[in-house]
């Protein structure tokens, strides 16, 4: 097996804790995007404590690789992993959101550490990442770029803009991830915009395309992995994902896109996690 | 120091004589580089020149995202385009930010005046001042064409320059000092003042001489730094005289006058604002053309001076 069974081990446990961060920063009474947070909670395990070189020092430390938020409103997952990485108190994960608050609603690098741009108007993001691959490229630096887009989001007209210039410009230091949940604000996918012929769609305009379970971590590090050594151009990761993986009342649902939970399901979110926690220790 | 009437063919030679040492600038373009002379730049330095196609909302991310590697992204466009159609982009991916990223809306007003009403921006100085953090530019030459580009790049945050299609005669001193902000007096006078800007700064300092004839005394300043506007500046060239003329290829709504009324609002002096009023452009055989159709022309502007001279 090409990872070690520690490695994997501790990156489930990355993502439980991810999860865990994510459901401090929603307690009942508080509203939080908890759907898309959590369908994308391996993918950013793997990328910010195995794949991507981030410094636990320094969240501008110029060598780094990036990450860009497209689907701005999942920041909270995005947040749960800075917090871990000591970019920020902890404290703060239970003032997202609030006035004078270092985490905002939507990504935004000029209040938080390690934060590389603000999105949350939705289709930018692909485009802000090919920029920064581009000049990264300019300056001959080994840093990678990487996007994390909604499938909800691909409706944006924008996005394809980026995945044709990206193509153009053989941007093989960009990869995008989709967070291929199938639930978007309101309902399914498929039901308010359904987009067919997905993986179909991201080859035809000439990317290196890889389709993964997005919560198998075995698959999700290979991807990648592979992603990395390509060199023709730019990749997509088209992650099978659950929306608000891990917790069985969300489930798939869009109405945990962005909601409140009860306190019941408070409890039984932080019961998922002890559960979670017990079966990866064993 | 440039001699030519041309503000677009100066403003890619500026870019081109800036590009040799300052590696940072990159340019962007959406397949119109022959008309916004960003082509001179991709022929000199093919490596830092982005062809990214007739994709402006893309043009002007990736824009934002090249500035956060440090470089000095310059997107071009027509002034329609470059505002309008990439609205959000520049919102949301650059000016929330400050990012550094410099936006050239040429062809703009309706300088463009063979293509029409689509091609033709009456509401991109609106549009951009109207964002936190943006600083808009609108030169009446090439001389301050040229000054302007090297400010930009001295310049930390997102500049948007409106750059006039058609030579222009040059009226501005190139050897006087510039910095982003400044107006200046061209015509001395103590009557009425015009503030001016884009090409209405030349049909104003031609309204001044018809007006002289007349013995009216008017002192005309270029306005060539939208935003952020100097209003001490302004209010200081306000003093003496009787009466406020704006004069802009631009909607009354949203731009210049806007502006100077806003500056003006304790003051006591009438104002009278001249531009394009509320309506969009059209196609012409010449620009000629639309100055006379759209009021625009020395004789437009000696009136409104009239007008204001003769309000109480």
């Amino acid at each position: 097996m090409k990872y070690s069974q520690e490695l994997i081990k501790e990156l489930q446990l990355k993502a439980i804790q991810v999860r865990a961060n994510i459901l401090e920063m929603i307690p009942p009474g508080k509203v939080g995007h908890l759907g898309g947070s959590s369908s994308i909670a391996d993918v950013m395990a793997a990328l910010y404590f195995h794949t991507m070189k981030v410094s636990k020092t320094d969240p501008k430390d110029p060598t780094r690789d990036r990450l860009i938020m497209s689907k701005g409103h999942a920041v909270l997952v995005q947040y749960a992993c800075l917090a871990e990485l000591g970019y920020f108190d902890r404290g703060e994960l239970g003032k997202v959101k609030t006035f004078n608050g270092m985490l905002q609603g939507h990504p935004d690098m000029d209040r938080t550490p390690g934060i590389e741009a603000v999105t949350g108007s939705l289709g930018q993001g692909l485009s802000v990442s090919l920029g920064m691959a581009l000049g990264l490229r300019l300056d001959k630096s080994a840093s990678r770029v990487y996007a994390i887009l909604g499938d909800g989001e691909l409706a944006e007209g924008q996005i394809w803009e980026a995945v044709m210039a990206a193509r153009v410009f053989r941007a093989s230091n960009l990869t995008a991830i989709v967070d291929w949940n199938g639930v978007q604000a309101t309902s399914t996918t498929a039901e308010i915009f359904p987009i067919e012929n997905l993986v179909e769609k991201w080859k035809a305009f000439g990317w290196n395309v890889i389709e993964i379970d997005g919560h198998d971590m075995v698959q999700v590090l290979e991807a990648l992995d592979a992603a990395k050594a390509y060199t023709e151009g730019p990749t997509a990761i088209l992650a099978h994902t659950v929306k608000g993986k891990c917790f069985p009342f969300a489930e798939g649902k869009a109405k945990y896109h962005n909601a409140s939970m009860t306190e019941d399901e408070y409890k039984v979110a932080w019961e998922c996690i002890a559960e979670m926690r017990r079966e990866v220790e064993a | 120091m440039r001699t030519s009437d041309s503000l677009r063919k100066t403003y890619g030679e500026t870019l081109v004589e800036l590009g040799k040492d300052n590696k940072a600038i990159v340019l962007m373009e959406a397949d119109l580089g022959n008309s916004t002379m960003s082509s001179l730049f991709a022929a000199a330095y093919p490596e830092r020149y982005f062809q990214m196609g007739i994709a402006e909302q893309n043009m002007a991310s990736t824009a934002a995202g090249l500035s956060l590697t440090g470089k000095i992204p310059f997107i071009n466009s027509f002034a329609v385009f470059a505002s309008g159609r990439a609205y959000d982009q520049i919102r949301s991916s650059i000016t929330i930010a400050d990012l550094n990223v410099k936006i050239c809306g040429s062809s703009a007003g309706l300088s463009d005046y063979g293509d029409g009403k689509t091609h033709q921006s009456i509401d991109d100085i609106a549009l951009m001042q109207v964002l936190p953090h943006m600083t808009v530019l609108s030169p009446c030459d090439a001389v301050e064409t040229e000054q302007m580009v090297k400010a930009m790049v001295e310049h930390k945050g997102p500049v948007y320059i409106r750059i006039n299609r058609n030579d222009l005669p040059v009226v501005s001193d190139p050897a006087a000092e510039y910095h982003i902000g400044k107006m200046t007096e061209v015509v001395g006078g103590t009557d009425a003042v015009i503030f001016a800007t884009g090409v209405m700064v030349q049909q104003s300092m031609a309204a001044a001489e018809l007006l002289k004839a007349e013995g009216v005394s008017v002192r005309v300043v270029n306005v060539s730094t939208i935003k952020p506007l100097d209003k001490d500046a302004l209010l200081g060239y306000c003093e003496g005289v009787r009466g406020v003329v704006t004069a802009e290829e631009h909607s009354t709504i949203g731009g210049l006058g806007s502006v100077v009324c806003q500056a003006l609002s304790k003051s006591k002096l009438p104002v009278e604002m001249l531009g394009v009023d509320d309506r969009y452009g059209t196609s012409a055989e010449n620009y000629d053309i639309l100055l006379r159709h759209y009021g625009l022309e020395p004789k437009d502007v000696a009136q409104k001076v009239r007008d204001v001279l003769s309000s109480k």
